[in-house]
C-alpha cells in the first residue's frame, strides 16, 4: 500500500481543489444573484462560465503534477483518470450553461437558482469521479442527484416538469437506497469501503456471498443512474418533462458521472473477480442498446427519442466495461466525450427550434428546417449521423474503438448486436433528416442569430463532432493515459 | 513531381469543390451550374494526369501515398490505384462532369445543394476505389452513402422518402457487419504480429482457418452483395433508380453498383480464397439467377427507367459470373463489364432522363414514332442500346464475350444458362427500342417534341465515342488491367488448384 502523507488529514487538499471551485462557484452565483440588476442576468453565466474555466484550469494543474496524489485519507484521488472526469464535466456543464441562456430567457426561469444548482450538480459529478472512497461517492451522488432532482422540476408551471421531477426523484432515491445497501455489504464483506483497501481484500478473498450481494446491489444504483435496462424505465418521461437544457445536462453530465464511479469501482476495486460480472454486463449491455433502440423507433416526440437513444448509448458505452481490459475501458472514457459532444450538440438544436410556447419537439416540427436554416440543419444532420455511427464523424470513431475492443477481448457476438443495432438506430435518426430535408415545413423558426451563445455552442459542438471524427487520436491518447490509473 | 500527392488532390478535390460551391451565393443559378462544371472537371483532369503516369503492364499499386493516421491501432491514410481500379477511377470522374452537364435541364430547385452533394458523393468514390488501408475504405464507403440517400430523399420522385431510407437501411445493414468483419481481421493481425494494423497487405498476409474464412466472406459478401445488387439482395435497386433524379439514377448506375463488384475483387475474394472456393458455386448460382431474372422482370415492365433498373440487375450478374469464374479471362471480362455498365446504362438512364424532362412520362406506352419526331435522339439511343445489347463492335459486346469465353471452363452448364441472358437482354432491350421509337406516331404531343440540343449532345457524345473506342481497340484497356488481375487470381488459383485437381473440370 502507498504511504499516506502522516501529515494532517487534510494534506494534499488540492486533489479536492477542482470540485471544491465549482461549488464555489454555485455560492457566488448565489450571491452575485442577490447583487444583480441585470433583469436577464446574463452575467451570471458569465461568472458561472469563470469558475468552471478557474476549476478547469486547477485540473490542469494537477495533471501537469501528474503524481496522482490521494488526499483527506486517500478518499479522494487527483489521479489522470479522475482528471479526465473533471474536465469533460466541466466542459460539458460550461457548454449546457451557454445552452441555457437564451432558453432561461425564453421560458422566465430563474437564472441564480439555476446556475447555482446546475454548478452544484457539477462539483458533486467532479468529486464522484475523484472518489476513491464508496461513501465518498455516495454522498456525491447525492450532491449531483439532489439539484438533478429540483432542476428536473423547474417549469413549475408545466405538469411534465413536475411529474419528471417527482418521479425521477421518488426512483433515484430508491435506487440510491440500493447503492447504500450494496455499500454496506462491500463493507461487512472486506473491512473498509476505500477501493484499494477493497480492491486488495477482494484479490485476496475471491468472490464471497456478501461481495456478490454488495456488487449485485451496487449495480443496480449504477444502473439506474446510467439508466441501463430493466432500470431505465424513468428516462424517457424524465427526459422529456424537464427542461429541454436540463435533458443535455443529465444525459451528458450525470450519465458520465455515474460512468466515472461505476468503472471506477467495477473496472478498478473488481477487477480481480471480473470473471463474475462481465457475464451480467454483457447481458445488461445487449439488452440495453437492443431495447433503447427499438424504443426510439416509435417515438413522434425528438426528445423523447433522444432519450431512448440515450438509453442506447449507454448500452454502447457499458461495451467498454465488458471488456475489462485498458482499450475497453479507453474506448468508453473516448465514446463519452463524443456522446457529450453530439449529444450537446443536438439538444442545442432542439433549444433552437423551441418557442415561447411551443417548444416545437415532435418531429413533423423538424418539416423543412435543413432548407430554410441551413446552419441548423447542416449541424443536426452532423449530430444525427455521428448518433447513428456514420463516418467521418465522431460517433463513428467511438463505435469503432468500443467494437474493436470488444473484438479484442473476443466479444465478436457483441460487437455484432452492437452493429446491428446501429442499423435500427440509424432508421430513427434518419427520420430527423428526412423531416428536414425530404418535407416541406411552414412553422415559423427564430432565426438562430438571434439567439449567438445557443448558435456559437451548436457551431462548437459541430464541429468537434467532425474533428473527433477526423482526428481521433489524441484525444484517445488521453483517455488511454487516464485509464492507467484506474488500477 | 513524383513529390506531388496526385491520389489526394484527385481524391479531395471534389470535396474542396463542393464547399466553395456551398459558400457561393444561390443565384444565378447559370453561374452555380457552371461553376459545378469546373469543380467537376477538376478531378477529372488529375484523373487523365494519373492514367498519364500510370506504368502499364505492373501488377503492384502505384502512385502510392502513405501517412499515419490513427497510430495506436495501426490505421494509416493511405491509397494507390492498380490495373482494377484505375479505370472505375477514371470511369467515375469521367461521369460526374456529364452528370452535372446532364442535371442542368434536371434540376431546378436546390440546385446550389444537389451539385455540392454531388461533388462530396464523388470524394467518396474515388476515396473507395483507391483506399488501401481497410479503415479508410469503410470510412469512405460509409460517406458515399448519405449524399446518395440525400440525392434520392430531396430531389427525387413521389415515392422518394421510401426509396431513400430503403437505401440506407440496406446498404447499412450490409456494410457494419463487413465492419465487424474488419475488425476481427485487424484483431487476427494482432494475434499473429502483435499489433493491429488494417493496411490491406497486411490483411492479405494472414493465415486464416477455413471456417473463419467462410464467416468473414459471408460478412464481406453481404455488403457487397447488396450494393452489386446480387439476386436476391436487389430489392432497394428498382426503387432507388425509379424515385432519384436523372443524375443520381447515373452515379448510382455507372459507379455505386460498381463499389459491389469491385469489393468482391479487391477484398472478398483475394481476402478468403477458401471461403471462395467453397462459397462460388452459390454466387454463380446466385449470378446466373440474377441475369435471368433481371432479364426476365425488364421485359415486362411499363416504365422505361424500371427497365433499364432491372437490365442493371441482369447485367451486374454477368459481372458477377465473370468475377467468381476466376480465370484471368472471365476476370478481366467482368472488370471490363462494369466500365461498360458503366457506360451504356449510365447513358441509358440519361436518355430516358432527357425524354422525361420532355414529356414528363416514363411510360413505353406513352411512346412511339419518336423515330421522324426526334432521329438524333434516336440515333444516339439505338447506340446505346446496342452497347448495352453487347453488339460486336460496340463495348457490352467485349465484356460480356469474354466473361462467357472465360466462364465457360470452369461453369459450363451456368454459362450456358448466362448465355440465354444475352439473348434475353437483346429481346427486351430490342422491344423496346422498337415500341418507343418505331411504329407509326399515334400521340400528337410526341410530334412536337425537341431533339436533343447542344448540351445534351455534349453529355451523350463522349460517352457513345467510348463506347465505340472500348468495342473495337480494348487493348489498352485490357493491357492495364491483366497484370494486377492476374495477381489478384495468383491468391485464388494457390486454393483453388487442388480443388480443382481433385475434382476435375465441372
Amino acid at each position: 500500500m502507498t504511504p499516506i502523507d502522516v501529515g494532517p488529514f487534510a494534506a494534499h487538499w488540492e486533489v479536492a481543489l477542482p470540485g471544491l471551485l465549482v461549488a464555489a462557484t454555485a455560492m457566488l452565483v448565489m450571491v452575485a444573484d442577490l447583487v444583480s440588476t441585470d433583469p436577464d442576468r446574463e452575467s451570471l453565466a458569465g461568472v458561472a462560465l469563470v469558475g468552471l474555466a478557474t476549476a478547469a484550469g486547477a485540473a490542469l494543474w494537477l495533471w501537469a503534477g501528474g503524481n496522482g496524489a490521494g488526499g483527506f485519507g486517500e478518499t479522494l484521488r487527483a489521479d489522470r483518470y479522475a482528471l479526465f472526469f473533471a474536465l469533460l464535466l466541466i466542459a460539458a456543464t460550461a457548454l449546457t450553461i451557454l445552452l441555457s441562456v437564451d432558453f432561461l430567457r425564453l421560458h422566465a426561469l430563474p437564472a441564480g437558482e439555476y446556475y447555482a444548482l446546475m454548478l452544484l450538480s457539477t462539483s458533486g459529478m467532479v468529486f464522484m469521479a475523484a472518489a476513491n472512497d464508496l461513501i465518498v461517492i455516495f454522498l456525491a451522488l447525492e450532491i449531483m442527484s439532489v439539484a438533478v432532482y429540483v432542476l428536473v422540476g423547474m417549469l413549475r408551471r408545466e405538469v411534465r416538469s413536475n411529474e419528471a421531477s417527482l418521479k425521477y426523484f421518488l426512483l433515484g432515491a430508491f435506487a440510491t437506497g440500493f447503492l447504500l445497501y450494496g455499500i454496506a455489504f462491500f463493507y461487512g464483506a472486506t473491512g473498509s469501503t476505500r477501493l484499494d483497501v477493497v480492491a486488495q481484500a477482494v484479490a485476496r478473498d475471491g468472490l464471497t456471498p456478501f461481495l456478490l450481494l454488495g456488487l449485485a446491489l451496487v449495480l443496480v444504483g449504477f444502473g439506474f443512474k446510467v439508466a441501463l435496462i430493466p432500470f431505465h424505465v424513468w428516462t424517457p418521461d424524465v427526459y422529456e418533462g424537464a427542461p429541454t437544457a436540463v435533458t443535455a445536462f443529465m444525459a451528458v453530465g450525470v450519465k458520465a458521472a455515474a460512468f466515472a464511479a461505476f468503472a471506477r469501482v467495477f473496472a478498478g476495486a473488481l477487477v480481480s473477480v471480473a470473471a463474475s460480472w462481465t457475464g451480467v454486463l454483457w447481458v445488461l449491455a445487449a439488452l440495453t442498446m437492443t431495447v433503447g433502440n427499438v424504443g426510439a423507433v416509435t417515438q413522434r416526440n425528438v426528445k423523447r427519442m433522444l432519450a431512448y437513444s440515450s438509453i442506447a448509448h449507454a448500452g454502447y458505452a457499458l461495451v467498454g466495461l465488458v471488456t475489462a481490459t485498458k482499450a475497453g475501458e479507453a474506448a468508453l472514457l473516448y465514446y463519452l466525450v463524443v456522446y457529450a459532444v453530439m449529444n450537446l450538440g443536438a439538444f442545442g438544436v432542439l433549444i433552437a427550434l423551441g418557442r415561447r410556447g411551443e417548444p416545437n419537439e415532435m418531429l413533423q416540427d423538424f418539416a423543412g428546417v435543413g432548407f430554410r436554416q441551413p446552419v441548423l440543419g447542416l449541424t443536426m444532420a452532423v449530430f444525427m449521423l455521428s448518433l447513428a455511427g456514420i463516418p467521418p464523424t465522431a460517433g463513428f470513431a467511438g463505435k469503432f474503438y468500443l467494437f474493436s475492443a470488444a473484438v479484442d477481448a473476443g466479444y465478436v457476438g457483441l460487437a455484432v448486436i452492437g452493429v446491428l443495432n446501429s442499423v435500427i438506430s440509424v432508421y430513427y435518426y434518419l427520420g430527423v433528416l428526412v423531416q428536414m430535408y425530404m418535407t416541406e415545413g411552414t412553422r415559423p423558426i427564430d432565426a438562430p442569430a438571434t439567439r449567438p451563445y445557443l448558435l456559437a455552442t451548436i457551431l462548437f459542438a459541430g464541429v468537434a463532432t467532425l474533428l473527433l471524427g477526423v482526428f481521433p487520436s489524441g484525444t484517445m491518447e488521453l483517455a488511454r493515459v487516464s485509464v492507467a490509473s484506474l488500477r | 513531381m513524383a513529390t506531388v500527392p496526385l491520389l489526394t488532390l484527385l481524391v479531395f478535390a471534389p470535396l474542396v469543390g463542393a464547399v466553395l460551391l456551398a459558400l457561393l451565393p444561390r443565384e444565378p443559378l447559370a453561374g452555380v451550374r457552371r461553376a459545378a462544371l469546373v469543380f467537376s472537371l477538376v478531378p477529372f483532369a488529375l484523373s487523365l494526369w494519373m492514367l498519364g503516369r500510370f506504368r502499364p503492364g505492373e501488377a503492384e499499386f502505384q502512385l502510392v501515398e502513405r501517412a499515419a493516421w490513427i497510430p495506436a491501432w495501426g490505421i494509416e491514410y493511405r491509397l494507390g490505384v492498380d490495373g482494377v481500379s484505375l479505370f472505375l477511377v477514371l470511369l467515375t470522374a469521367f461521369l460526374t462532369p456529364l452528370v452535372v452537364l446532364a442535371s442542368w435541364g434536371d434540376i431546378h430547385r436546390r440546385v446550389k445543394e444537389f451539385f455540392a452533394l454531388l461533388l462530396v458523393l464523388e470524394t467518396g468514390m474515388l476515396g473507395t476505389f483507391l483506399a488501401l488501408d481497410l479503415f479508410l475504405f469503410y470510412v469512405f464507403w460509409e460517406v458515399m452513402l448519405v449524399p446518395m440517400a440525400f440525392l434520392i430523399g430531396v430531389w427525387g420522385g413521389p415515392q422518394r422518402v421510401y426509396a431513400a431510407i430503403k437505401f440506407v437501411l440496406y446498404t447499412m445493414a450490409g456494410s457494419l457487419l463487413m465492419l465487424v468483419g474488419i475488425l476481427y481481421l485487424a484483431w487476427q493481425v494482432k494475434v499473429q504480429t502483435g499489433a493491429f494494423a488494417f493496411g490491406y497487405e497486411r490483411f492479405l498476409a494472414l493465415h486464416l482457418g477455413a471456417r473463419e474464412q467462410l464467416y468473414l466472406f459471408a460478412a464481406f459478401a453481404l455488403a457487397f452483395a447488396i450494393k452489386v445488387p446480387l439476386f436476391p439482395f436487389h430489392t432497394w435497386l428498382p426503387d432507388a433508380h425509379v424515385e432519384a433524379p436523372t443524375g443520381g439514377s447515373v452515379i448510382l448506375a455507372g459507379v455505386l453498383l460498381k463499389m459491389g463488384t469491385y469489393g468482391f475483387l479487391r477484398f472478398a475474394i483475394p481476402l478468403f480464397p477458401a471461403a471462395v472456393a467453397t462459397a462460388s458455386p452459390a454466387v454463380v448460382a446466385l449470378a446466373v439467377a440474377g441475369i435471368v431474372y433481371g432479364a426476365l422482370v425488364a421485359t415486362v415492365q411499363p416504365d422505361l427507367k424500371k427497365l433499364v433498373a432491372y437490365s442493371s440487375v441482369s447485367h451486374l450478374g454477368f459481372v458477377m459470373l465473370g468475377l467468381f469464374a476466376l480465370t484471368p479471362t472471365a476476370v478481366s471480362g467482368g472488370v471490363y463489364q462494369m466500365l461498360n455498365h458503366g457506360l451504356s446504362t449510365g447513358a441509358l438512364f440519361l436518355l430516358v432522363g432527357m425524354i422525361y424532362e420532355r414529356r414528363h412520362t416514363r411510360m413505353i406506352a406513352d411512346f412511339g414514332g419518336l423515330w421522324t419526331a426526334v432521329p438524333v435522339y434516336a440515333a444516339c439511343f439505338l447506340v446505346v442500346m446496342l452497347a448495352s445489347v453487347g453488339l460486336p463492335g460496340l463495348n457490352g459486346f467485349v465484356g460480356e464475350f469474354l466473361i462467357l469465353l472465360g466462364a465457360f471452363g470452369p461453369w459450363p452448364w451456368a454459362t450456358a444458362v448466362a448465355t440465354s441472358g444475352v439473348v434475353l437482354g437483346a429481346l427486351y432491350l430490342l422491344w423496346m427500342y422498337e415500341r418507343v421509337i418505331f411504329g407509326p406516331l399515334v400521340r400528337p404531343e410526341n410530334a412536337a417534341l425537341e431533339d436533343l440540343r447542344g448540351r445534351e449532345l455534349a453529355v451523350l457524345v463522349p460517352i457513345i465515342a467510348l463506347c465505340f473506342v472500348m468495342g473495337l481497340y480494348p487493348a489498352p484497356f485490357l493491357r492495364r488491367m491483366q497484370p494486377s488481375v492476374d495477381r489478384i487470381l495468383a491468391r485464388v488459383q494457390s486454393v483453388e488448384a487442388p480443388r480443382l485437381a481433385a475434382g476435375g473440370r465441372r
